[in-house]
């Protein structure tokens, strides 16, 4: 139902920073987007223009031995990671690809995962989330004006963090252009304990426990049914070891130690490894039918399982855990009612939720996020009028 | 010297009546008064950890709890009165430096320890918690709260999270930004929010993100929820020295280039090992040029691996002296000189000041021997001690602070290496903050435009620039400071 009609996908910055004065003079708002995989994220964009980054591309730096690389908005983050993979390095976010989940094949661009700030598996480790790997932005806001936060450098805290603020705005507050990223050296080896465990809250404390180990646990998921095409079956808790081969034998055997009393415990190692947390990283493994939402939830890991538990009991949910438990991908029926559930469940846990992915009528007819504290309302407001005052970047994406 | 806004008269004649509506909103407790404004007392929130600049404020109150810092928040916005955030006082940058007009909010007395929680590895701190008392809470049970900023022993968890602070280990762990879930954000007007959580990642626009480094400017944190994470096994260290800076350079690239990421990678230039082994008598190679502190994490045969691999990378380059710890001992033994840099440099010269600008590893060469240039043609020392690992530069000139003059070539030679630093695609601050001493510095870094767009930003969370004014952005051009003055 996005009722977009023109595109405008400029070859470079000078073309968006003229694409938003143009809109702003006119106050026509315009939809921002990459390649459009995202599109049918949150709440569709009312706009009749698409002002896309796509043609903003290329890898304008990277420097191996200092662990940075810059790339221009609308690169593609498979491109980015053939760069890196030839210099044996990665983003350390793991960055996921729904375009399975979305049901096409448009690729991702790293504007548009920075302006989702989204992270995979390995957000739980010491690196942390996309947003916490990125160096340095510049950005067109709707004053139609570049600036720019951060830099090519690890450490910074010069000035407001207006990388934070445009991470995960969703292209509200500004147009990303240019970003910088802190990489890591992709590890020379990695395995996966898999441990059935007799329900969710078992299931979970393994996961704790694997976390709260020495060993460097960098993935914790929780399956509640396995996963048959990787011959898991039954609740069947994941715990992900990186690191330099000849060290992960030990730790192996010292993590499946600390498993034993949970369950039988099987290794994978491997492509078989990696393709399971690949299936973990996209959601696949929560196999949502076409037609029903999918929503995302963050919590407190040790609410996870109450949390999955209510669900289940309000619409019969499908569900994935990951981030130790903390992170609930839960696929269910596109309705107001069951909607209502995810909402009134995540704010019970103290949490966070995201309608992912549901049909135009649900995700334009409810809130897709929590709403702002009431006493950061206006604040928000502020901060939106200060970013775009004509608001005219992706009015309506977030909140209604 | 630095200039600050000129003292609001008519709040400065209400002074008896605005330390007795704060002393009602703030009662003397158990561990002392509510509210200071002996001039004597006030003496001691003149300064902060930039001793250089000393202004002693309007008074200082020092609230027990959440809701007494709203209700003082709320009074100063009703009366437009300038407000001071202070955690410990430890900002090298002048970051809690007072007004003449305004009234010192101090938080060292909000310090309870209120939940840890080790199956979901966070836990929640009152503002005036020290940073060392977060881990010394957890370590029984093998936890650590990862960020260590060197002042660690006396800095508080709200300075932390007002400067982002960083340390010695943020090459693997990140600076304090990352290792946050919640914060208790008190507002100008007195509102009390809840930002975040226990969880990871808020949906929604990244408040806790954008507060945290923002230096006092958006509003104050009287609460944090930090990800607390489970230890490696153990740590061990080993020490290289080289013929010359650029050959130590080359080295810290050859290890990263290699895949390892050392839990701490710090450089010393020739000056610093000789003040630091004067200081210290840790056996420090007193002919070389540059040194190198290594230390890697894990159990005893993995740093058996890491450490034999580093010794390879290391000899390629003609080392002059290689040392790896066998014992823990050692590994102290190695820290002890660098550890103790400040105060060895102290004792060469009284005073110093101590810069922090980062920049890309591998102009490292290049920025020392422009540094080297610097230093003989405003005479003055600086030993350079440096974050190998992120870039962080940490010069540290020595001057007499009795000689008016030697302090204005101090502040002159400072300013020259930062804009060096923003020369060669670094930045001001890696983790000391703006605050006062870098303000009028920062038209280098940033254009007109980004400095309008940052202070748009401050505006929409504190109006009238009530909130740490005089801080950050410089002075000139900024209307609501100058309509305020």
């Amino acid at each position: 139902m996005s009722v977009a009609t023109e595109a405008l996908a400029p070859a470079d910055e000078a073309g968006i920073v003229e694409a938003v004065r143009d809109a702003a003079a006119r106050r026509t708002p315009l939809a921002i987007e990459g390649h459009g995989s995202k599109r049918a994220m949150l709440r569709p964009v009312q706009a009749a223009r698409t002002l896309s980054t796509a043609g903003l591309t290329g890898i304008t730096l990277h420097k191996p031995a200092e662990l940075v690389l810059s790339a221009r908005a609308g690169t593609t983050v498979a491109e980015i990671e053939a760069e890196l993979e030839r210099h044996n390095q990665m983003l350390p976010a793991e960055l996921p690809d729904f375009s399975a989940l979305f049901g096409h094949d448009r690729p991702s661009t790293l504007g548009g995962m920075v302006a989702a700030n989204l992270s995979g598996p390995r957000r739980i480790a010491a690196s942390g989330a996309l947003r916490d790997q990125v160096l340095g932005v510049r950005a067109v806001t709707g004053h139609a004006e570049v600036i720019r936060s951060g830099g090519r450098v690890h450490k910074n805290v010069t000035g407001l963090d207006l990388c934070k603020l445009l991470a995960g705005s969703h292209g509200t507050l500004g147009i990303l252009t240019e970003i910088t990223l802190k990489l890591a050296p992709r590890p020379e080896a990695s395995l996966t304990l898999a441990a059935g465990v007799a329900d969710l809250t078992a299931g979970v404390a393994a996961l704790s426990a694997g976390l709260g180990s020495p060993f460097g646990v960098s993935g914790a998921a929780l399956l509640p049914r396995g996963a048959a095409e990787f011959g898991l079956r039954g609740p069947t808790a994941l715990l992900r070891l990186e690191d330099m081969a000849q060290f992960l034998p030990h730790r192996s055997d010292r993590l499946r130690q600390v498993l034993a009393g949970f369950g039988t415990v099987a290794l994978m190692e491997g492509e078989a490894s990696q393709s399971l947390w690949r299936a973990v990283r996209d959601a696949r493994l929560l196999a949502a039918a076409p037609e029903q939402a999918v929503w995302r939830l963050s919590v407190r890991p040790s609410a996870g399982a109450n949390l999955a538990w209510r669900l289940e009991k309000a619409f019969d949910a499908r569900l994935l855990l990951d981030w130790g438990g903390g992170l609930l991908w839960v696929a269910g029926p596109a309705t107001d009612a069951a909607h209502a559930a995810v909402m009134a469940a995540a704010r019970a846990a103290g949490g966070t939720f995201t309608l992912f992915r549901a049909p135009d009528s649900l995700r334009s007819a409810v809130p897709v996020l929590p709403e702002e504290p009431a006493a950061l309302a206006g604040i928000a407001a502020r901060v939106r009028a200060a970013m775009d005052p004509e608001g005219i970047l992706n009015p309506g994406r977030m909140h209604g | 010297m630095i200039d600050l806004p000129k003292p609001n008269p008519a709040v400065l004649a209400r002074r008896d009546e605005i330390l007795a509506a704060l002393h009602a909103l703030v009662p003397d407790g158990p561990f002392g008064q509510g509210v200071i404004g002996d001039p004597h007392r006030l003496r001691a929130y003149e300064t902060d950890g930039l001793s250089a600049y000393r202004q002693p404020p309007l008074a200082v109150v020092l609230p027990a709890t959440t809701g007494e810092v709203a209700a003082v928040l709320r009074y100063c916005h009703q009366n437009g009165i300038r407000v001071i955030p202070r955690g410990a006082g430890t900002s090298l940058s002048g970051g809690a430096l007072p007004l003449a007009d305004a009234v010192v909010v101090g938080l060292m007395r909000m310090n309870r320890i209120i939940e840890v929680n080790y199956a979901d590895r966070y836990a929640v701190v009152e503002a005036g918690v020290t940073n060392i008392g977060i881990t010394q809470a957890v370590s029984a049970e093998g936890f650590f709260y990862a960020p260590d900023p060197s002042s660690q022993l006396a800095c508080m968890i709200g300075g932390n999270v007002m400067m982002n602070s960083g340390g010695a280990h943020c090459l693997k762990y990140g600076v304090t930004a990352g290792n946050l879930l919640g914060v208790k954000f008190v507002t100008i007007e007195g509102e009390v929010v809840e930002i975040g959580g226990q969880h990871l990642d808020a949906a929604g626009y990244d408040w806790l993100g954008l507060i945290t480094g923002s230096e006092g400017q958006l509003g104050m944190v009287t609460e944090v929820t930090v990800r607390i994470l489970r230890a490696a096994e153990g740590a061990r260290a080993m020490l290289a020295a080289f013929r010359a800076n650029e050959v130590a350079g080359q080295v810290v690239d050859a290890i990263i280039g290699s895949g390892i990421i050392p839990v701490a990678l710090e450089f010393m230039d020739r000056p610093a090992i000789h003040a630091c082994e004067a200081f210290a008598q840790a056996g420090y190679p007193l002919d070389a040029e540059a040194m190198l502190i290594i230390e890697v994490e894990g159990s005893a045969e993995e740093q058996d691996v890491l450490l034999a691999r580093l010794k390879e990378i290391c000899a390629r380059f003609d080392p002059i002296s290689l040392r790896v710890a066998e014992t823990p001992e050692e590994s102290l033994a190695i820290w002890k000189g660098r550890k103790g840099a400040f105060g060895a440099v102290g004792r060469i010269s009284p005073d110093y000041l101590c810069m922090d600008g980062t920049i890309p590893t591998g102009e490292l060469p290049y920025v020392l021997r422009r540094i080297g240039e610097m230093s003989d043609s405003y005479g003055l020392l600086v030993a350079n001690i440096f974050h190998a690992g992120d870039g962080n530069l940490h010069p540290l000139i020595m001057f007499d602070a009795n000689d008016p003059e030697s302090f204005r070539k101090a502040e002159a030679f400072g300013a020259d290496i930062l804009k060096l630093c923003v020369e060669v695609g670094g930045c001001l601050t890696g983790e000391h903050g703006v605050g006062v001493e870098k303000r009028d510095l920062m038209p280098v870094q940033f254009t007109t435009a980004e400095l309008a767009q940052q202070r748009r930003i401050k505006s929409a969370f504190d109006p009238q620039w009530l909130l740490n004014p005089a801080k950050v952005f410089p002075l000139e051009g900024n209307p609501a400071l100058a309509s305020a003055a």
